[in-house]
Formats: structure tokens, C-alpha cells, sequence
């Protein structure tokens, strides 16, 4: 067992773990910052797969900038344990049993593609790198990459609007 | 042999780690003794001299009593989440400077040792990664001391955190547009070749350096501690060592942003008009480390000096510096540095 895959099971363990936790704890708070360790965990296996800027990406924007908006909504509104509503318990068991199937289904996909059977590359491999990225990005998809930045912009001037309104 | 490392490359990179760590902590320490002193002079006082030869020994006995003092935990606060927050207050300030060059390399039992932690290929991403989580640690604690002074300061701290970073952002990337690399190491040495870079981003140094105000939370960006409205801020309930941690983790970060816009800006360890290359290297090295530190020592200077000049913000006029005079003006530095380096791309012609 190489350090990689002593590196692997630890950060899956700690993905696998805190997921669970986002779900099961039963005060925001707790689950919010669950979710921060899991979105390390995630960056964790992009850093082991070579994909270095996805990995600092990930941290920037996600657990960086979206879970303090997360965090700072739930603060403001000040939820707890005791103002949740609590959900129905039949609600309970649709959401278990929809989750589960939907778990199945990407066990059984996951377990019959071919890649399966052989080992992922770690740490080979530097299509992650940021040079190459910018490369790809910037020469070859320009068009779909400009294009998606003209919907980002037209949603924060949506954003702006609403907010404007009042 | 379950793990086939360099044990040599190990114990070289843990002693660095706990040099670099230890040197932080303690020039954090005299910083705090600094800013008293630095207050005293500019307010025509003599600041503390009792401890020691010119209070010298200041920090240790603030240390001490901060050590000695009973440690108070709100009854309805979040036990585990009180304690989280000053520690990673603390852990994001020490975690910067893991990317950070703080020297040549030095020429030690036949290795070549690097005097930098890490150097990984997108050294100033990890650099804007670690401010962006410097956040939580005031989040988190603000939220759990169950107070209403302490939660405002908290939501102060963290909205002027994110309004902040994007000019910070916007502005570093005029930078690397210059430089054309996001290895701090590799910034450093064309610095030492050529110009520092605060000769081609006058502009983008000066917004850096008001968001790195703003990020460390000092004066006159200090509204998450503001005493006069929020009693003390997103500490109010922290007593003891916790409150120590997060002052002393603002120290730290007034350290780290000083030693990375030396390293950004004022070319790291580069000591001007001298070639490296023609002397001892490993004394090269240790002056160069001793040049860093004395353009940190300035920044840390020009932290203090803004701090007992400058009075406070209000706090609309904080919001419409930040997203309405600094994030266009990075707009701008970023289209005009665009527009020059493909000029120059193209040999000057249109």
C-alpha cells in the first residue's frame, strides 16, 4: 500500500463520514460545516488525481465563498434544532427509500462500466494542471466557455434587479 | 518498507515546517509589543517598560496572564464550535505560510535545501484559497458564544471578508497577467532579474493592499470589533487563551499578508542592486531572508501607523468603497494590464 492510496481510503473515509453527518445532524450549523469537510475531502482526491486547480477551485469557491453564504443565512435566521419544523416521518421513508434506489442505480452503473475492473490513474496525467487547462479551455472550447460567462452575467444582473426592486 | 519516502526529504521539510511556524508565533508576539510601542510614540506616550529592559519582555507577561486567567464557557453556546473558533482563527493564519519563499536555497550536508515549504505550481491560488477560509474561524465563533454582539460582529466580519476578496481577486489577476506564473517562487526570481512587480502594478498593489486591510480585519476596517456599538465584537464572550488565540491570530495575519505583498510586489528575498549569483550561496541566502524580513518589518510598520492615523469606517461607507470604488478600479487595472501585455505581445503594434 503506497502512501496515494493510504491517502485515498483516509480522505474517502472522511468524505463517506461527513456526508452522513450533513445529513444526520440535526442543528444547520452542524451540517453546513460537515458539508465544508466533505468538499475538502472532495478537493483531497482531485489534489491525488493530478487536477490540482480544480482542487484549489473547489476550495475557493465552494467551501470558500458558498458555504459562508449558507452559513450566513442560517445565522441570520438564526435555525436551531428546536424552530425546525419537524418532518413527517412517512416524508422520512420516501426520502430513504428514493435516495436508496437512486444509490442503486449508480452502484450497479458504476460497477459495470470497464474502467471499474482496471485501477484510475492517480497522480499520472496533467490534463488538471492549470496550463493545459487554460489551454483547452481558452483555444479549443472558447465559443461554449464565453458563452457560458454571458449566462453568468445575466444572472447576477438578475440577481441585481430583483434586489433593486425593493 | 510500507512506505518508500526520502526520510531525509521529511525531516528537512518538518524542521522547516516547525521554523517557519515557531517564527511566526514569535514575531506575532513582538508585533503585539510593537504596536503598543509604535501607539505609545505616535500618541506621545512611552508605552510599556516595565518587563525587562525597554519592556521587552512585555508580550511573555501578557502571555502569562492570558494563560492564568479563567476560561469562561457560555452556558447555551455550542461547546465544540466555541472551542473550533479561535483555533481555526489560528490555524488559518499559520497555514499561508506553507506556499511562501522565504529564501534561496541554502547548501546544507551535501543537499540542496529550499527555503519554502511547498512549492506548488499555483502557489497564489493557495495563498486566496486560505484567506477565503480565514472566515470561519470568526463565523463560527461569533455564532457560538449565543450572544447578539457576538453573532453581529461575526456577520460584519464575514460580509466585509467576501466584499473584499473580490477586489483582492481582480487585482491579483492584473498581476499574474504580468508575471505570467502562479508560482510564488518562480514571481520571486523574475523579480530578481528584472523590475519588482510594483513597478508595473502601482495601481493593483495599492487595491491589494487596502483588501489586505480589510481581510485583517485592522483599522480602519475594524467594524467586526468595533467596541463602541458591538461592546467587543465576535469575541466578546472569549476569556483566557481563546481570546488570546484570536487576537494573536490577527497578528499572525498581519504578518502573513505583509510577508506575501513583499513576495508579490517588492520581490520576496530579491536584496536590490546585488547579484545573488557572485557570492557564498548560503550567505546569500540568510541575507535574503533578513531582506524579507525587513520589508515585512515596513508593512507591519505601515499597519500600525494606518491604524493610530486613520478612525473608522462607517459601515455603508466600508460596503461602497469596497463594491463600488475598488471592484471597478480592479476592472480597470485588469483591462489595462490585459491591453498592454498583448500589446507587447505583439511587438508594440496594433
Amino acid at each position: 500500500m503506497g502512501i496515494t492510496q493510504i491517502l485515498f481510503w483516509g480522505l474517502s473515509v472522511l468524505a463517506i463520514f461527513a456526508a452522513i453527518m450533513v445529513v444526520a445532524s440535526k442543528s444547520p450549523v452542524h451540517s453546513i460545516l460537515s458539508l465544508i469537510v466533505v468538499f475538502f475531502a472532495m478537493s483531497g482526491h482531485y489534489i491525488l488525481l493530478n487536477a490540482q486547480f480544480l482542487a484549489i477551485v473547489n476550495i475557493i469557491v465552494y467551501a470558500g465563498a458558498i458555504m459562508v453564504l449558507f452559513l450566513f443565512v442560517v445565522m441570520l435566521m438564526n435555525l436551531n434544532a428546536g424552530s425546525e419544523p419537524q418532518k413527517h416521518r412517512m416524508l422520512q421513508f420516501a426520502g430513504l427509500i428514493s435516495g436508496g434506489c437512486l444509490f442503486l442505480v449508480i452502484i450497479s452503473a458504476i460497477s459495470e462500466t470497464p474502467q471499474a475492473a482496471g485501477n484510475v490513474m492517480i497522480g499520472t496525467g496533467n490534463s488538471g494542471l492549470i496550463k493545459n487547462l487554460g489551454m483547452v479551455l481558452f483555444k479549443d472550447y472558447v465559443i461554449p466557455f464565453e458563452i457560458s460567462s454571458i449566462l453568468f452575467l445575466s444572472a447576477m444582473i438578475g440577481a441585481v434587479m430583483i434586489g433593486k426592486k425593493n | 518498507m510500507l512506505l518508500a519516502i526520502d526520510m531525509a526529504l521529511v525531516i528537512e521539510k518538518l524542521v522547516l515546517i516547525v521554523i517557519v511556524v515557531m517564527a511566526s508565533l514569535v514575531i506575532a508576539m513582538y508585533t503585539t509589543f510593537a504596536e503598543r510601542k509604535v501607539a505609545a510614540v505616535l500618541q506621545d506616550r512611552r508605552g510599556p517598560n516595565r518587563a525587562g529592559p525597554f519592556g521587552i519582555l512585555q508580550p511573555l507577561a501578557d502571555g502569562l496572564k492570558l494563560f492564568f486567567k479563567e476560561e469562561i464557557i457560555p452556558n447555551f453556546s455550542s461547546k465544540a464550535l466555541f472551542i473550533l473558533g479561535p483555533s481555526l482563527a489560528m490555524l488559518t493564519a499559520i497555514m499561508t505560510g506553507a506556499v511562501i519563499p522565504w529564501g534561496d536555497k541554502v547548501h546544507f550536508f551535501d543537499r540542496d535545501i529550499s527555503l519554502q515549504i511547498a512549492d506548488v505550481n499555483m502557489g497564489i491560488l493557495y495563498v486566496f484559497a486560505v484567506v477565503s477560509m480565514g472566515v470561519y474561524g470568526i463565523m463560527i465563533g461569533g455564532w457560538a458564544s449565543n450572544n447578539k454582539y457576538s453573532l453581529m460582529g461575526a456577520l460584519r466580519a464575514a460580509s466585509q471578508i467576501i466584499s473584499y476578496e473580490l477586489a483582492m481577486g481582480i487585482s491579483l489577476i492584473a498581476l499574474l497577467m504580468v508575471t505570467g506564473t502562479l508560482s510564488l517562487k518562480e514571481m520571486v526570481v523574475a523579480q530578481q532579474q528584472g523590475l519588482w512587480n510594483i513597478a508595473y502594478q502601482p495601481l493593483g498593489f495599492l487595491i491589494f493592499l487596502i483588501c489586505a486591510f480589510a481581510e485583517c480585519n485592522r483599522t480602519p476596517f475594524d467594524l467586526a470589533e468595533a467596541e463602541n456599538e458591538l461592546v467587543g465584537g465576535y469575541h466578546v464572550e472569549y476569556s483566557s487563551m481563546k481570546l488570546g488565540f484570536y487576537l494573536f491570530a490577527e497578528y499572525v495575519n498581519m504578518f502573513i499578508s505583509s510577508v506575501v505583498m513583499a513576495t508579490l510586489f517588492f520581490g520576496g528575498y530579491d536584496i536590490p542592486f546585488l547579484n545573488e549569483a557572485n557570492y557564498d550561496q548560503n550567505w546569500m541566502a540568510l541575507f535574503g531572508v533578513l531582506m524579507l524580513m525587513a520589508k515585512v518589518v515596513g508593512f507591519i510598520f505601515l499597519f500600525m501607523w494606518v491604524r493610530w492615523t486613520i478612525p473608522r469606517f462607517r459601515y455603508d461607507q466600508l460596503m461602497n468603497l469596497g463594491w463600488k470604488v475598488l471592484i471597478p478600479l480592479a476592472l480597470f487595472n485588469m483591462l489595462l494590464t490585459g491591453a498592454l501585455v498583448l500589446l507587447k505581445h505583439n511587438g508594440w503594434h496594433f
